[in-house]
C-alpha cells in the first residue's frame, strides 16, 4: 500500500480517489452497495433494510422542505427525487467561505424494491433530515406458522 | 473524570466526518454541519480549549429488527472537530440543530472586530 502510495503520479487526485475505495472496501465488509449507488458521495446517501413484514429505506436528506420531496415508485423501482437549495450567501470582501462541503442542487436516487413487497401501501416520513420509506411485505411473503395437524 | 471517560469511551468508536460549511462574516464564524437522523437529545456540540467538537448519534426509530439489504450509511455516529483560533468568543457559542442540520455560530471578541486604523502624520 505504501509503495503505491508514494510512487510519484501524474494524477495525485486519481490516486486519492482509488485510496478511498480500497478504504471503503476494507470498511465495508458484508455490505454490498446497489448498483445504482453510483460513485461515493451520491446525495441523499441510502439504506435499505428487510423485516418480516416490510421493507424500510432511509435516505439521509437533512434540510429540506418535506413537501420538496419526491417519492414514487414505477415497476419496482423506487425513486427519491428533490431540490436542496444551497444557503451559502455570496462571498464578498466581509464574507469569506473556507468550505463549503454540505450537497446543494437537484438530485435524484432510484433504488430497485424487493419483488415480495406491495408498492400500493407505501409511507414515508420526514424527520430529522431522514426521509423514512416503509413498503410493507405482501401477505403471502410474510413469513407464517404452518399447523400441523394431527390425523383424526 | 466521568465526563473524560466518556469521551475517551465513545472517540474510540468510528464516526462519520459530517459534511460542513463554514463561513465567515464580521461578526464571527457560522458552520453548518449536515447530521441527518440526529435529534436534539443525542447531539453533543462543546468546546474544550480551543477545540470545538461536534457529535451526534444517529436515531432512526426502525421498527422491529432489520437485516441490512445495503448501507451507504456505516456508522451510527459523526463527529467531526476545529480548531479555533483567539479571536473567537467561545463563551458565546450558540448552536441550534433542525431537521437534520446544525447550525453553530462563533462571534468574535468585541477587540477582534475590524475596524480602521488611524494614521497619524507627524
Amino acid at each position: 500500500m505504501f509503495a503505491s502510495l508514494t510512487r510519484g503520479s501524474a494524477d495525485p487526485f486519481g490516486d486519492l480517489d482509488w485510496f478511498q475505495r480500497q478504504v471503503e472496501q476494507a470498511l465495508g465488509g458484508g455490505w454490498p452497495s446497489s448498483i445504482r449507488a453510483a460513485s461515493r458521495g451520491a446525495f441523499p446517501p441510502i439504506n435499505m433494510g428487510t423485516g418480516n413484514d416490510a421493507v424500510e429505506i432511509y435516505a439521509f436528506a437533512p434540510g429540506i422542505d418535506p413537501s420538496k420531496l419526491e417519492v414514487s415508485v414505477d415497476r419496482g423501482l423506487l425513486t427519491i427525487a428533490g431540490e436542496r437549495a444551497s444557503d451559502l450567501p455570496p462571498e464578498s470582501d466581509k464574507v469569506s467561505i473556507y468550505s463549503a462541503e454540505r450537497f446543494a442542487g437537484p438530485f435524484r436516487r432510484v433504488v430497485s424494491l424487493p419483488e415480495d413487497v406491495d408498492a400500493s401501501r407505501i409511507e414515508a416520513k420526514y424527520r430529522d433530515g431522514v426521509l423514512r420509506i416503509v413498503v410493507p411485505k405482501r401477505e403471502t411473503a410474510k413469513p407464517r406458522r404452518i399447523e400441523v395437524q394431527g390425523a383424526n | 473524570m466521568d465526563n473524560r471517560n466518556q469521551a475517551e469511551r465513545s472517540a474510540e468508536q468510528p464516526a462519520l466526518a459530517p459534511a460542513v460549511d463554514v463561513i465567515e462574516d464580521e461578526h464571527g464564524i457560522t458552520l453548518r454541519a449536515d447530521l441527518p437522523g440526529v435529534s436534539k437529545e443525542n447531539l453533543n456540540v462543546r468546546v474544550d480549549g480551543e477545540t470545538l467538537t461536534v457529535e451526534g448519534a444517529i436515531s432512526l426509530g426502525e421498527s422491529g429488527a432489520l437485516t441490512g439489504v445495503y448501507a451507504e450509511v456505516r456508522y451510527a455516529q459523526y463527529r467531526r472537530s476545529f480548531v479555533l483560533s483567539r479571536d473567537l468568543d467561545t463563551s458565546a457559542i450558540d448552536a441550534s440543530i433542525r431537521e437534520g442540520v446544525l447550525q453553530v455560530r462563533v462571534p468574535k471578541r468585541e477587540q477582534a472586530k475590524p475596524r480602521r486604523i488611524e494614521v497619524r502624520s507627524e
